[in-house]
This record gives structure tokens, sequence and C-alpha cells, in this order.
């Protein structure tokens, strides 16, 4: 048993998926400490905020200030102002507008800056909608502004007579540190589409999905093992009979019983362990199937024999002589029934049927609700790379440890 | 021991006799004979040979005559009573009366066991739950040193820490304890090494001259059963083809089978005819 | 005294193990095989006689390793060549090998005469198709296998007709040295007499010059070969004629071994057999003194510390004991008169 456990330990791609799977495991279980709160609370209002730090605006206006004098500060505030997009539109104007823009730079501030203020006029030139000549008159008003406004004005309305009392102002060169602001909020990988940190959400989804994983593995693995067991070591009549329902289960796509079980049960009553029961329940006919074989060539095995002719009986038999034997096998089944549970688990919940959405986030339900709020067009791609990075990578490690598993426990498969 | 010390077993009374035994696979055209309508009648002591090549039937007819394998046809007389095996507590009772020892001791053994087990298992079987731990000690013990194996040494080893040898003596040990009626042997040396065969030998011998058991030897090697048994069978196609005395038997056989099975042997002492091989006689 | 067709000198390959233990394997063995004679090793599982039978090919991997010695056919060395210069110039057309099972290796999906032509365009890549049939045929026919083999799968072949296949594949080239491990083992005794009568018609007919044959059954081996060596826990502890060795071994463990030859014949019943109590020693680690002697009932105290002296005799014979010939002769006298 030592020696079996050195030996898995000496297989490279098991130690790689088992530190892989470990990693997560260890993130699960202690990302909720850092981070408390319900994964699921919607602590935005608008859809998928881009990932990054944000802090009170309202905060910041009455923090402490630091005057810095920055050389390229002016230059930051158009580039913050300037995409690349804007700034091809801007050449694109004063080609039209029949100036000699040849040879500018988009990427060179400083000379498109020049150009611009030399150039631009309000007016609507030949191709181009109202619409854009508004946005051209608002693009220069806020460059214009960032020029020339010094200062900004914090202005307190008084609530009985609504009158405006200055309360500060905001200086071109004031500087607010980030500690000093009273709300500050991380979010890595921005929200989702209802507003909630999408981080906490994956963690606590990778989670349950794990958890629906182990749940349909330990099922079908239990049920394959059983019937496989009984099949392979009974033979005859009770082979053929549970080989008959085993057939039926494979002929009949799983993924098709498994959506027809899913909508049969109301939304209300699909908790994430119940969806898990029903994939487990489809999924166990090639654990069944292979656990047969291996129990068929381990029948007629000569120790098998021997456990008989010293009056054992038959269920002795099968759990002393012959499960052992397909300990490992098993164990390796399982790992694979795992991972197939999990993403089974995301292919039901994409098509909407997965566990009902108001409780617990799974893996699945990230990606459907991603998708259904079109976060893949939209450009908001923390709300489904992410999920699709960890449900690879949690499948990725399980596969691991088992082809490790695999050269360990089967003797040609060694070198 | 000399050729006159051997007593003779093969007029003792009968101890498993067999009639018309037949084991069919399949149905309809595809049905073959592995085992078909064979006769025999084994005595109280007798060490009895079954020869065949492979493909003969004698692996499926002494899975018959262990009971772990239904004849299709036939019966099998125990002891001149018909053989009753058809509830686990009759055959528990017929296990008492009849063993077996395996080719492969390698595959004999669960690896998850200690051998201690093994042994214990035919202790209780015997009907010694209830002896002490000192009583199953020293019966463990001297069944081992039966087959020239230090109990003290074994113990709480696992089986792949024994050689082949050392395996095989220990399902002899085994027999030992359990003192059944007939022991089957199912080419107990054939994957053992020539050194340690003798050993082998002797020791179903000397269990066949101190408890009369009866043996049955199912081998391939005709020079072996020569050797070592009083009755030999030949057995071709699921068929005895030929049977008597080991003397009658090899050196005069009948059978034309018989007489291709002894040319076909390597021999030391006599010429071996090579050129009664047809080159092209199989494809 | 022919031509050494094979000759190989002190010759140490070892095993290295999952765990990086040394296997010595094969701890020095010397032998020659002349022009048209065969060798005959035998011994017990574990000694080492399929490991010699692979180290002489002087083709390497993982996990046997050569460690010293040297391997000359027909006078070349070629212990010290590159893998792949071995496996293009020297496997199959100098030296050719039947392992036990070498009528599994034949792929399922390909018809005999492709591995006939993959043998022969490994040597010489320019010869045609039909040239290459032309040559195996011919050579099929001497051999007295039917040519209609040649197109069809090993699958419809019997094992004792693959394995007749195998060898005749193997000798196309007509190599001057063919090892044979076990190669009838597998087989029934009248397949194994058919693969016999062909290995001496490749002899007779010169298209092998010499043979090695390896197995652990001596009666066969008494039948097949000029000489036999037997091997004991990687070394040769005694070699000489088949009818000397079978009818009067020196060695004390070769004359173990053949008192426990069994065939059938007339007064073979009821005599005694030699057992051989113990195990041989384990090869991780090979004992200092005589690697026998811790089953060897003749040893004495000296036997465990010094290892004996390979002895030549009767001009031709070689044993590895510390007792001279006629002193063990004498005792197995005494003990046959005994009884």
């Amino acid at each position: 048993m030592k020696n079996t456990l050195k030996n898995i330990f000496h297989s490279p791609r098991f130690v790689v998926g088992f530190i892989i799977f470990v990693a997560l495991l260890l993130t699960m279980i202690f990302y909720p400490i850092f981070n408390p709160g319900d994964p699921l609370e919607r602590i935005g209002v608008g859809t998928f905020a881009k990932p990054g730090t944000y802090f009170s605006m309202y905060d910041a206006t009455s923090a402490k200030t630091e005057t810095f004098r920055l050389a390229d500060a002016e230059e930051n505030r158009i580039n913050a102002l300037l995409t690349g997009d804007a700034r091809t539109r801007m050449i694109d104007w004063m080609s039209r507008h029949g100036d000699d823009v040849a040879g500018l730079d988009p990427a060179d501030t400083g000379a498109l800056m020049e150009a611009w203020g030399r150039y631009y006029e309000d007016v609507r030139l030949s191709g181009m909608t109202n619409a854009d000549r508004v946005y051209f008159r608002r693009l220069n008003n806020s460059i214009v502004n960032s020029a020339t406004a010094e200062e900004l004005l914090v202005m307190e309305e008084d609530p009985e007579t609504g009158d405006y009392a200055q309360k500060g102002t905001i200086s071109l060169t004031d500087y607010v540190n980030t500690k000093d602001v009273a709300n500050v909020k991380t979010l890595p990988l921005g929200t989702d589409n209802f507003g909630r940190d999408t981080l906490r959400e994956l963690v606590s989804a990778a989670g349950v999905s794990l958890r629906v994983g182990l749940i349909a593995g330990i099922v079908a693995t239990l049920i394959g093992l059983s019937l496989g067991l009984l099949a392979g070591y009974l033979g005859g009549v009770a082979d053929d009979i549970i080989m008959f329902i085993t057939n039926i289960f494979t002929v009949i796509p799983s993924f098709v019983l498994l959506i027809l079980i899913s909508y049969s049960i109301s939304q209300e009553a699909r908790g994430a362990s119940l969806v898990a029961v029903v994939i487990g329940f489809t999924g166990w006919t090639w654990t069944c199937r292979s656990v047969r074989s291996q129990v068929i060539s381990l029948r007629n095995r000569d120790h098998v024999n021997l456990s008989k002719l010293s009056g054992h009986s038959m269920v002795r038999i099968v759990l002393t002589d012959i499960l052992p034997y397909i300990a490992s096998y098993v164990v390796m089944a399982f790992i694979l029934q795992v991972s197939a549970g999990i993403l089974s688990e995301a292919q039901l919940s994409m098509l909407g049927l997965g566990p009902k959405t108001t409780e617990t986030p799974t893996l699945g339900l990230m990606m459907n609700w991603a998708m259904l709020y079109s976060a893949h067009t939209n450009g908001s791609w923390w709300a489904y790379f992410p999920v699709i990075l960890t449900i690879t990578l949690i499948s990725f490690s399980l596969n691991l440890m088992n082809t490790g598993l695999d050269q360990v426990f089967n003797p040609t498969l060694r070198d | 021991m000399s050729e006159k010390a051997r007593k003779d077993y093969t007029k003792g009374p009968s101890c498993l006799k067999g009639i018309g035994l037949t084991r069919s696979f399949g149905i309809g055209d595809k049905k073959m004979f592995a085992v078909d309508h064979v006769d025999f009648d084994f005595h109280e002591g007798e060490f009895v040979s079954i020869v065949g090549e492979s493909g003969s039937g004698k692996t499926t007819l002494s899975k018959m005559l262990l009971g772990l394998l239904n004849p299709t046809e036939g019966e099998i007389l125990f002891q001149n009573k018909p053989r009753d095996i058809s509830s686990h507590a009759k055959k528990r009772e017929y296990w008492k009366s009849m063993q077996a020892i395996f080719q492969d001791p390698f595959a004999s053994y669960n690896v998850f066991h200690k051998i201690d087990s093994v042994l214990l298992d035919c202790i209780n079987m015997r009907g010694g739950q209830n002896l002490s731990k000192q009583e199953k000690f020293d019966m463990m013990t001297e069944a081992c040193s039966f087959v020239n194996l230090k109990f003290a040494e074994l113990t709480n080893k696992y089986p792949f820490e024994l050689s082949g040898g050392q395996m095989q003596r220990l399902m002899i040990a085994r027999i030992f304890l359990l003192k059944p009626k007939i022991l089957l042997a199912d080419e107990p040396t054939s994957m053992v090494d020539a050194c340690s065969r003798a050993t082998i030998l002797d020791m179903l011998l000397q269990l066949r001259d101190e408890v009369g058991m009866t043996i049955i030897f199912i081998t391939h090697d005709i020079g072996l059963a020569y050797y070592i048994s009083d009755t030999v069978y030949i057995m071709e196609h699921g068929k005895f083809v030929e049977y008597g005395k080991a003397d009658e038997v090899i050196l005069n056989p009948k059978a034309a089978y018989t007489k291709r099975l002894i040319s076909d042997v390597p021999k030391i002492h006599e010429e071996w005819d090579l050129s009664t091989v047809e080159l092209t006689s199989e494809l | 005294m022919g031509k050494a067709m094979l000759e190989v000198k002190n010759l140490k390959t070892k095993y290295v193990t999952r765990f990086h233990e040394d296997v010595y394997s094969v701890d020095g063995v010397s032998l020659v095989i002349e022009e048209g004679r065969s060798l005959g090793v035998a011994g017990e599982s574990g000694c080492g006689k399929s490991t010699l039978a692979l180290s002489m090919m002087g083709y390497y991997f993982p996990p046997l390793h050569y460690m010293s010695g040297d391997i000359l056919i027909d006078g070349n060395n070629i212990s010290g060549l590159a893998p792949d210069t071995v496996r293009k110039t020297i496997l199959g057309s100098e030296i050719a090998y039947i392992p036990q099972a070498a009528m599994n290796a034949l792929n399922p999906t390909a018809k005999i005469i492709r591995f006939v032509e993959d043998v022969i365009h490994a040597h010489d890549p320019k010869k045609t198709k039909a040239e290459i049939r032309e040559m195996a045929e011919e050579r099929f026919a001497i051999l007295g296998l039917p040519k209609m083999v040649l197109d069809k799968h090993a699958v419809e072949l019997s094992g004792g007709m693959k394995q007749r296949t195998v060898i005749a594949i193997s000798t196309i080239l007509s190599p001057k040295v063919l090892i044979a491990d076990e190669p009838s083992s597998a087989l029934d005794v009248t397949s194994q007499k058919i693969v016999i009568k062909l290995m001496r018609e490749l002899m007779e007919k010169g298209y092998i010059r010499s043979m090695m044959f390896i197995t652990h059954e001596l009666p066969l081996l008494y039948n097949v070969t000029d000489d036999i060596a037997v091997m004991y826990a990687g070394q040769l502890v005694e070699v000489g004629t088949a009818k000397e060795m079978v009818f009067d071994p020196i060695h004390p463990y070769s004359h173990g071994l053949m008192g426990s030859i069994l065939v059938p014949e007339e007064g073979t019943r009821g005599t005694n057999l030699t057992a051989i109590p113990g195990t041989p020693p384990n090869l991780k680690r090979p004992p200092a003194g005589c690697r026998f002697a811790e089953r060897c009932k003749y040893a004495k105290p000296e036997c465990f510390f010094a290892a004996p002296p390979e002895k030549k005799f009767e001009g031709h014979r070689m044993y590895r004991c510390i007792f001279g010939v006629d002193e063990l002769r004498d005792i197995y006298k005494k003990e046959a008169e005994q009884q």
C-alpha cells in the first residue's frame, strides 16, 4: 500500500494533475475567507463592469490631497480621452476637410493635437451625417476642456433652500492616495451581467460544480460497479439481463436522456444535488461494461477457483478476491466520471436545464448567463473566459491524474 | 523409492467414477464438445495422470471433476454414490474431499492476503475455528515443515515475496492441512524449475502414501506422467483414446495418437526420429 | 577445429530497474561457437540465459545496458558499434534472433510477404518486389514451407506454422549466427518437432552457419545441439558436448539438472529424481564466493569466500568449481551405488 502510494507520486503526470487540482481546491476553500459574502450578491447596478480597482468618487472628493506636478499628466489625460478609434476618425475628418495630413502618425498625440487645433471647425462635411458632426463637436469640446479648465468646483446643495454652496475645488494637480479613500473595491474579474463580483461567483461556482461532479461520479460508479460485478461474476442469465439494461442505456444517447429527465423535473425542484444524481444515473453504463469485462477475466483466475474450493461465499469472493484487483481501475473510472459529471452539468446548464438559477452558481450557469447577455459579442471576456478556463483546468487535472494512475497500475504502459 | 516398493493402488475401491461425462459449448451448428462422453474410474490412493495437449479438453474435465463447472450430460459417482453438489452447503462438503493445485502458482494466490490467511482458511474448513492460537500455529508449522518450509519465516508475508517453487509447495501444505480424499493437480510443475519439480512430485507421492489420497494429475508432459503415475489416461479432442497402467500405455501404446505423442517427445537413450515429420502437414 | 563464427569474451551486461538498482544478469560469459556447430544454453528461469541472448546481438536498449566484454562475429567485433549501425548492418544479415513469442510479433493486418520485404529492404533497399518474391519462394520451397503462405495473413496460420514462417523470414539473409530463445516452448510436441526439424535443415543446408539454442528443456537440447552450456546466476558453470553433458556432468549444478530429466522411456520410472533445494542468489548483490555454494551439498567453507576459477579439462570442456574432475566423478559414483 505504502509502496503503491510512492509509485503513484513517482508518476510526473499524476503529480502535475494533483498539484493543479489541489491548488484549485485550496482556492475554493480559502478565497471565501478573504472575500466573504454571498457570491450571488448584486454589488453593481449596471452590467459587465470591467476588471480593475474601483474607488468611490464621493469619498475621493473629501480625501486629503497632495499636489504633484507631473510632466506627462496632460498627455496621459488626452491619451485616456482619445481611443484609437477616435484618432483615426480625427485624421479621417481632416483629410475630408482637405487638410494635409499625409505623414501624420495617429499615435503621435502632440502632432495630432496641433493639427486638430489648427484645422477643426464646427461644420458638416460632405458624406457626414449630423450625428457625426455632433460626435466631433463633443470630442473637440472635451479636448478643449481638458486643456483649459484649471479647476473643478465641488458644490453642495442645501436641502432646504436649494442653493448651492461651494464645498471645495479640485485642481489639475490634485492627487489622492487610494489608501485615504474610504471605499475602494478591487474586482479582478469585474462584474457579470447582474452586477455580481465575477471572481467570487466563479470560486463558489467551481466548488458547487465539483460537488456536482463528485456526487455524479459516486452515483455512476456505485451503480456501474455493483451491476458490473454482478453481471461479470454471476454470468449466465443475470449477465444477459444486466447487459440488456446496460445496452439500452448505451444506445439511448445519455445526453438526450439527461435533457428529458431534467426537463421533467420542475425548475423549482432542480437543486444542484438532484441534477448531480440525474447526471450520475445516466452515466454509469461504461463503468458497468468495463468492470464486467475485468471481472470476467478475473472470475476464471486460479485464486478465485481456490477461494471457491475453500468454501467461501459468493459475497466474500466478490469483495475480497475480485474487488481489490479492480480497485485501482475503479478509482480511475471514478475520476473520469467526476470529470464527465462536471462537463455534463455545464452542458445542461448551457441549455438552461441545470440547477435552478436563484440559489447557487455553477460553472454551467455562469456560462449560460454570459451567453444570454451576449458577453461574447460585447467584449466582456471576463464573464465567460475564466469560467471556460476553470472547467478546462478541472477536467485537465482530473484526466492527468487518471493517466498518471494508469501508468502506475497498468504494467504494459510502464517505461 | 524403487518400483517394487510401490503398492498396487489400481485395484482399490472406486473413489471417483464418471459415466458418459460430457460438456459442450455453444448451440446448433456451432456446438462443440470440450469433453465428449468420457468414462473413467479412479480408485482410492491411485495416482492417475490425464495426458493431453492444449485444446484436448483436460482443463474442462478437471473443472467438472472439481464441481466448478456443471456437466451437460453424464454423471459423476463419488465413492460409488452420485455426487450431489446442488447447494452451497453440499458443495462445501464435497470440497472437503476434493481439492486442487493449479498450474500457475503466481495466479493461485490472492495477492492482497497474507500467507497465513490461506492456511487459516484450511484449518477453519476442517472445523478448527475454535482451536487456540497456539494450536493453529502448530498445525500451520507442521504443514509447512511437511513441504520443507519454515512457517516462522513465512508468517505475515505476502505471496509475491516467495519464489514460484515456494508458492507451489505452500499449495501442497494447504492440501496437507485439508487432507482431502482426492487431489486434482493441474500441471502443478509446468511453471516450476526442473530442480524444484522433483521436490513437488516427491511431496505428492508422499501425500498419497501417507494419507491414501487419490491424485489426479493433469499434464501435457508424457514423460512426467510415465514417471509418476500408476494409471495413465490419454486424452484427444475431448475423448480418452487410451488408458491403462503406465507401463502398458507408454511402453506399448495401442492408439495411433499415443504412438505419435510418444514419438514426438525428444528422448535421451533412444534416437529421436525426425524423419516422421511431414513438413507441409499443417497450415 | 573449425573457424569461430561467434565468439564472446567476458561479456557483462546489466539491467537497471525502475528504482535504479543494477541487476547483473550476464556477469562474465565467454563462449565460442565454431562454424557449422550449435550450442545449447540451459538453466533455470532467471539465470540470465535470455538476457545472454539479447546481449549477444550488440543491440542494447533500456533497461538492458552493456558493461564490458567483446562479441566477435566471424572475427568482427560488434560490441562497440552504435545501435543504429548494429540494426542496419548486423541484425538479420550477420546475426538473427528468434524470441519465444516470435509468432505473436507478426502484424495481423499485413501479408507474410510484407515481412520478407521489410527484412530485405532494411539491408538492400534496391531489391524489387519480384526479386524478393522469387527469393522467398525459393527459400520456402527448400525448407518445405508451402509458398502460398506468403500471401496469407498471420492469423490464418496455426501456431506451429507461424513460428516456422518467422524462422524462415528471420534467416532469409543467411545470417552467420542464429540465436533462438525457446522457439518451441509455446508449441505442442508435434509442432515442436517440426520446428526443430526446420532448424536442423537450416544448419545442414548452410543457411545459417552456427546456432545458439536456449531452452530449459534438457531432452530437447540433447537432441538439437552439438554442445551444451549450463548457466547459473549469470555465469556459465559448465560447457561440453551434448552427450558428455547429459551422461557425464561434472559441475554439481549440472549434475542436479541432468538428474531431473524425465523422458517416456523404459527405466525412467521409479528412479530417483534429483532435487536441488533453495533458490538462486539475488543478482543485485551476487555472492563473493561460488554462486552455487549455498545450494550445493558438497560445498566446503572456502566455497563461500573464493569465486571458483574456470577450469578446462579433456581439451574442450570447461567447468567452474573448486573440486577436481575425478574428485566429483568419484562422489557421484559413490552416491549412485548407495541407492
